[in-house]
This record gives C-alpha cells, structure tokens and sequence, in this order.
C-alpha cells in the first residue's frame, strides 16, 4: 500500500480544470482549497510501480504547474517531508 | 497515537490529507480546505454528531464532533456556527487527538521520598484539602491559592472562585489570563467602564478596513483571519493593514505591512490622533455627546521589584488641553523615533479619518504584553472614539483572545485576586451581593485583593504562600524570568497541586498531580471573544481516574466542611452552577443566555435579554441596556461617556546596549497551542513543528555568518538558551530584533525574558526585553 498527498499548483487560472482532470485519475482524491491557488492530493496505489506511473500521470497533466509532496506511507512505513 | 478510524487504509489517506492541510496552513495564511469535511468524514457513517466549542483558541469556533463506540473520532466545522461557519482551522481538525495521547494521567500521584507514587483518586483528595487545613493553621488564609486559567470552563472557574474567596476566605484566586489579557480588561475599564469588546465577528462582514496592531492574526486566529481575506476577495477596496514589529504571514498576505520599532505605538497611536484632528476628521457631534477627555499618572514604573504597587489618578482635561499634548506626536516626529514614515502614518490616519470608511482594529498579545499596554489599548480607542466610528457594525476596536474561555471564565466569572464574579472584592455591595448567592456570611469575602500573577509567584518564592493548587495551566513554561519562580516553587514547605491531562515542566514541581477530565470528557462552557457563551456536553468517559477540575473542586470543598455550599448532585451539578452563576448577572448589561439555549444552538452573546443576544453594546438599535435617550450610551462610566485618554509614549524597561543589543520578541506558531502540551502530543502537529528555532533578520544572519539550521546561543541578563537558527522562513523580524516561539518545554524561551509588567493591568511583557546573540 502505498499513500501519498501531495499539494498541487496550478497553472494560472486554471484551479478547476487541475481538480477536475485530477479527480478522474483513478486512485486520486483532490481537496480543493476555497481561498488559494492550491488542492490537496492523495494518493493511493497498491505498489510502487503503481506509484510511480500514477505520479508520472499526475505530472503531465497539463493544467498543472508544479506537484509538491507533503507526506508518503508505504507498507506500515512512513516517510515524510513535513 | 489517535485510535479513532476503524479501517487502516481509510485512516492513513486521512492522515496524508490532515498532514497536506497542516503544510499548506504553514504555507498559506488563511488558506480554509471546506470538502475537507466531507473528505474526512467519508468512512464515518453511524457516528452520533454532537455539538462543541473547540477545544484551542479564543476564536471559539463550533464544531461537530463524530462518537462511536465510546471515542471521539471525527471532526468537522459546524456549518450553524456563525463563528467559523462551518469552516476549520488545522488545530480544529485535529483537538480530538490531544485527547488520546500515549501518556495521558490517569491515576492520582502523590510524591513520597522524592518519587511519583500511584494514588487512589480518593485519598489524594484527602491529602490536598488536608493540606489546606493545615496551611491555613499555620500561615493564615492568605498562604493558600489557586491559581487556573483561561481554558477552565465556566464552572470550573466559578467553583474555585466560590471555594477560595467565599469560603475559605482568601483573594489568592488568579488565572494565567492574567498573563494573557488583563490589560485588555483594564483597556475596556479605563475607556468605557465595562470590560470585553461592544462589537462581535459580524462587524468583520461590513468593515472596509482592518487594522491589525502587532497582531499575527492569520497564524494564530486562522480562521478569522480567513473571513477577512474572504471579504477582501467578495467585496471591491476592503484591505488589511498590517502594523507590527516583524514580518509574519499575516504581513505578507496584507495589503500593506508597516512595521514599527518595539514599544513606539504608543506614539505612533498619537500621531494618529494628532492627524484626525488636524485633518478635521474628528467626528465633533458623537465626541461632543459621547466622550470625555481624562489624563492619569505617567512614569509608573515597570514593577520589577517585589511588593510594587501602583494605583493610577485621573483628572479631567478638556479638548484643548489634548490637542495640545498632542504636538508632540506629529507624524514627522515619531517618524524618528518608530522608523515608521510620516507618510505611513498620515496614511493610517486617512484610513481612519475617511468618514466613507467602516474600519476594525484587531489586537491580541502584541498590545496586551506591553509594560505600556492599557495605554496602549486606550489610544486605539482613542481614534475610534474621536472619529465616531466604534459600536456600530463594521466599526470596531476588537481585542482578541488566546484562549477558548478567557473571557467567558476568566473575566467574566472574575478569577481575579480583585474581581467576584459581579463586581469587586473592595465593594462592600458586590462583597454582600456574592455573599447572599454562595451562601456564606459577608465577612467572609474579604475586601483586600492579595496577588496578582507574578506577584504571587514572588510571594510563593519568598514564603507568604506556602500552597498552590494548579489547574489547567503550565506556567513552568509561561512565566516570565522563569528561573526564579521555578526554584521558588520547588522550596521545601511549598505544597503544589496540579491538575492536568498530561506531565508538563509544571507537573514536574508538584507534589500532587491529579488527572483531569478534558474538555468533551465532562461537561462545561467555554466564552470566546466576542461575547459568545456556548456549551458542550459530556461526549466520552475520561480515561481512568481522571476527574474534571469542577468535580476535584467540590469534592476538596465537601471535605474542607463546605458541604452546604457545594451540595450540587453529580449528574446535574454543571446545570446547577451554572443556573447559580446566572444570577451573579441578572441585568439588562450582562445577563448570560439559559441553559437550554445554550443547548440548542451554537452559543449567545451577551448581554441576552428578552431572548435575543446583543451584538451591538453601547448603540441604542441594537442594545436594551441604553437608557440615556441618546444613539449611544457608554452606560459603563457613571456619566455615559467613553473617555478619551491622554497616554504618552514612555520606553521599555530594558532597551538593547552595547552588551544585549538585540530586542527579543516572543509568541507562538500556527500548529501549536500555546505550551504545546496538548498540540505537541498530535503527530501530525508535532512533527510540522517539532521545536522550538529563533528567527533573525537576514542581514544580521550574514553579519554573524548564521544560516537557517545553526545552533544560536540567546543570552539575556536573566538567563541563556540554544536554537537553530531560522533566516528567511515563516517569520522575519527587523533588523536587530529576534523572534523564539515559547511553545516547546525542551526550549524554554521564557528562562530569559523580564518580569516586568503594565503597573495598571499587571501583566508582564513578552515581547520586549534585550539580548545577545552568538554563532556557536
Ligand atoms: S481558529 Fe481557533 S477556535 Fe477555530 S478551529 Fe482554529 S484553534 Fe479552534
């Protein structure tokens, strides 16, 4: 199991596009912010395979101007960057 | 580690999202997440939603808090909640986890021989009242206090109150409110004569202009601050000044940050004035009708020795004579002595001035921990006095408070060493009046306030206080010149009590440590700041032994003979009390909602009378106490008027030289509450502040060869400490100054600050004293 959220930034102007693009990303929640440029992303795929292509698939949306990840489980490990 | 969530998987992606907010917040002043409610609450089916003020900061935002299986184990924003509208802050998501820390106290210990010993909850009940019988006998009643704060709910603080000056006959009742917002009270008592602001959070939704005085709003009132950004985006020209000593979050969000050197808003207040008036945009019909001039002692001195006391003499001056003081404040004159521009300032002025204009001012620490501070608070409503623009919505000077019941418990239940819960202890008619209602004799109450905060922590050190019972309070961290008062507690023949949830550097000097109930475990009602009494039930059953403070109160009470006077029931005794405490209130200027009110819906504001809150004090369309025939009546001052004070600027008591040269300012952060003792046990919180840092200004940094992460030594005339050093992070203090957040006990900044203190509110000033920095 492998959890992640991450804060997503979009490109200007371009807030709902970047929430609706990433909702319809199997394995992806969005949690828009109401008064920022901002979403928060979570994650979750079975392996780090998995992981890895979904991270990929969330880079190039084309909405989206930069992906900072805010904290990670995986297994019963957890990392984080908080 | 919180239990709350059944499923594994549903629980860590919550986790992720609460820690993606945490950074964002940190981030992002203001920055609200409002699906987070639905999100976090998706897995949650068959929880029982009940009602409750959260748990952390005086904003007093309502909240839903999900129970099953006898846990709390969700939180949302309560959407009926006219505070946060649904909306939350991080602290707010996260108050249920402060319940379930790993090591909460749960059993009684009592120290033998120098070790914690488990005790029956019984029997150490039984030692503290015995404790107190045999202080009393030995020392008198003056050697026994208590001392509480502002996160006591309601009862608890009425109960104590009731035990110590009614009963047992001592005013050796304080709260650490006293170290928090007692210049607040005596700002609203020498202006209008009646403490807590006129206005309430409304005011935000029609007010043009925030002005926030040395007030970090967006990391520590977060979701206020939120609702100012929300009225800048909706409506065209609302802006937000920020006024301040370092630049915070809150500056960088504002539409203008203009920061000042240490203790000159004093003079930067006058030199507002001086522009009102100048400028003619003095509002001559309400200050005609309204307001009187007064001037009172200066050069009062900073209480930094025992036994200091002071007692301000007023005379009434008239116009004139102000305008005339108020040469001295022209904007080019205190330009140098703030370092704020006279063009900054004649701005200010203008936002002030502008008869087109709603404006608020917010305030918390920054005016209230200032040796200067009731000045400082009378010459802020100084300028809304002279320009009308006060008790009307949109038009508000509003002090704000850190904790969830520091008005509600504090200032108005009174555990003050000079206030009765209507009234003063030197006022034979209020000694009678609380007398009749607590059923003791009158002579009981005696009519001599004893110690305010530091004075009875000296008094504890010197010996005239041999027993202190704490509760719900950590003042090992928060004391100023913490050293003294720390060995002066640890003294032999010194009995201390504490009760709390979890082992605090206060815990640690005690020689009783009783577990408390917390928050949703018992009953109360906590009062925020803006007048709002709300009520929460018991949610769940605290863990082992552990009791309310209330219940500690009245048991030690029943057991010191006092049985009459606390002879409520247990299942009803909140009810009880609170119902008792009501008629300490019974008028048109104070009275408190009903219980099943209170019950019903997310708090009232009082005065409430004839079933309606009163949001605007003082203006006669919304308040039934205004009798004077008049728009306004400020009924809080014998002859209706507010007044207007002549405060000049005065200096810190200790100001940096040649071998402390740098200011040090103190405060807190956005994750934590306060101590951290209840924030510093939720992972999430702790690990995005897991200590303590001091902030410096670039340019020092580089002089000193200082990047963020290298261990700084502190040095002040009182004491040292070690930190890493942050440059160029969350905050950025001027040149010459440095910041230390005082929320980590591994770090306690408060080793090093002065005990000097505003002579008429006595509280002491955290934000000012002078050090020393060194790369190590
Ligand atoms: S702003 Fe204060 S009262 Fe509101 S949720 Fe945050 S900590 Fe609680």
């Amino acid at each position: 199991m492998r959890i992640k959220s991450y804060l997503a930034y979009p490109q200007e102007g371009r807030k709902e596009e970047l929430a609706r693009s990433i909702s319809n990303v199997e394995g992806c929640a969005v949690i828009p912010a109401k008064n920022r440029d901002v979403l928060i992303v979570i994650t979750d795929s079975e392996n780090q395979a998995a992981d890895d292509r979904l991270r990929q698939r969330l880079e190039c949306t084309e909405s989206l101007k930069w992906l900072a990840m805010v904290s990670g489980f995986s297994g019963s490990e957890r990392q984080s960057n908080v | 580690m919180y239990r709350g969530w059944t499923d594994r998987r549903g629980f860590i992606k919550k986790m992720a999202a609460l820690s993606a907010m945490t950074a964002a917040s940190a981030i992002f002043p203001g920055i609200l997440f409002p699906e987070a409610q639905e999100w976090l609450g998706t897995g949650s089916e068959g929880l029982d939603w009940k009602k409750s003020p959260c748990r952390f900061c005086g904003v007093g935002c309502g909240l839903l808090i999900g129970i099953k299986g006898g846990k709390a184990v969700a939180v949302k924003g309560d959407v009926r909640s006219s505070v946060n509208k649904g909306l939350c802050c991080v602290k707010g998501y996260h108050s249920i986890m402060a319940m379930y820390g790993k090591d909460r106290l749960t059993k009684a210990l009592v120290k033998r021989d120098g070790a914690y010993v488990e005790t029956p909850m019984a029997d150490a009940l039984d030692l503290v009242a015995s404790q107190i019988e045999r202080t009393v006998e030995a020392y008198g009643k003056d050697a026994v206090s208590i001392y509480g704060s502002g996160q006591w709910t309601i009862p608890d603080g009425y109960v104590a109150s009731k035990l110590f000056k009614g009963c047992i006959g001592t005013n050796n009742v304080e709260a650490n409110a006293r170290l928090c917002m007692s210049t607040a009270v005596t700002g609203f008592l020498t202006s209008f004569g009646l403490d807590e602001p006129m206005g309430c959070y409304e005011d935000i939704d029609h007010a043009d202009v925030f002005v926030l005085w040395g007030n970090n709003m967006a990391e520590m009132h977060p979701v206020l601050f939120s609702r100012l950004l929300d009225q800048r985006l909706k409506r065209k020209g609302v802006k937000i000044i920020d006024f301040a000593t370092r630049t915070t979050r809150t500056s960088m969000a504002a539409d203008r940050s203009i920061l000042f050197q240490p203790q000159t808003d004093l003079a930067v207040a006058n030199a507002i004035c001086h522009e009102i008036i100048e400028n003619n945009w003095v509002n001559r019909v309400f200050v005609e009708s309204h307001c009187s001039f007064r001037k009172g002692l200066t050069q009062m001195g900073y209480g930094l020795e025992d036994h200091y006391e002071f007692k301000d003499q007023s005379e009434k001056i008239d116009f004139k004579a102000y305008k005339k003081f108020l040469a001295d404040y022209t904007p080019e004159k205190v330009e140098k002595r703030s370092g704020v521009s006279a063009k900054d300032i004649k701005y200010m002025a203008s936002l002030y001035g502008d008869p087109n204009k709603k404006v608020m001012s917010f305030w918390c620490m920054g005016m209230n921990q200032h040796t200067r501070g009731t000045w400082i608070q009378n010459l802020v409503y100084n300028i809304h006095l002279l320009t009308g623009k006060i008790a009307s919505p949109g038009n508000s000077p509003f002090s704000l408070t850190g904790q969830p019941s520091a008005c509600g418990t504090v200032r108005e239940v009174g555990t003050l060493t000079h206030r009765l819960p209507h009234g003063l202890v030197t006022n034979e008619r209020d000694r009678a009046f609380a007398a009749k209602i607590w059923q003791v004799p009158a002579k009981n109450i005696s009519p001599r306030p004893t110690y305010h905060t530091v004075e009875m922590f000296r008094a504890l050190d010197r010996g005239d206080i041999r027993f202190m019972w704490i509760q719900v309070t950590n003042p090992m961290v928060t004391l100023p010149k913490l050293k003294r008062y720390r060995n002066g507690a640890q003294k032999a023949d010194r009995f201390i009590v504490v009760s709390d949830v979890y082992p605090t550097p206060t815990t640690d000097v005690a020689d009783v440590i009783l577990p408390s109930a917390m928050w949703i475990e018992r009953a109360g009602m906590y009062g925020n700041s803006e007048r709002r009494t709300q009520y929460f039930e018991q949610m769940v059953e605290p863990p082992g032994e552990a009791m309310s403070d209330t219940w500690q109160l009245i048991e030690v009470a029943r057991r010191l003979g006092f049985e009459r006077q606390f002879s409520y029931e247990e299942e009803t005794h909140i009810e009880e009390i609170y119902a008792e405490y009501r008629k300490h209130h019974d008028n048109d200027k104070h009275n408190m909602a009903p219980l099943s009110v209170l019950q019903s819906q997310p708090g009232a504001m009082w005065p409430y009378v004839r079933g309606k809150s009163t949001k605007w004090r003082y203006n006669l369309k919304y308040d039934p106490a205004c009798t004077n025939g008049k728009d306004f009546h400020f009924y809080g001052k014998p002859d209706g008027r507010a007044v207007i004070w002549q405060r000049p600027y005065e200096p810190a008591p200790e100001v940096p030289d040649e071998a402390y040269p740098y200011w040090l300012c103190t405060g807190r952060v956005l994750e934590h509450w306060h101590t951290g003792s209840m924030t510093r046990r939720i992972p999430i919180l702790h690990r995005a502040m897991p200590h303590a840092y001091v902030e410096l200004n670039p340019a020092d940094a580089k002089r000193l060869q200082i990047q963020t992460g290298d261990g700084v030594k502190i040095r002040s005339r009182r004491g040292e400490i070690t930190l890493p050093a942050a440059v160029n992070q969350r905050g950025v203090p001027a040149p010459k100054q440095v910041f230390v957040p005082f929320f980590d006990e591994n770090s306690l900044i408060n080793e090093l600050t002065l005990d000097a203190f505003d002579p008429i509110s006595k509280q002491p000033d955290y934000k000012k004293c002078a050090v020393r920095v060194e790369k190590l």
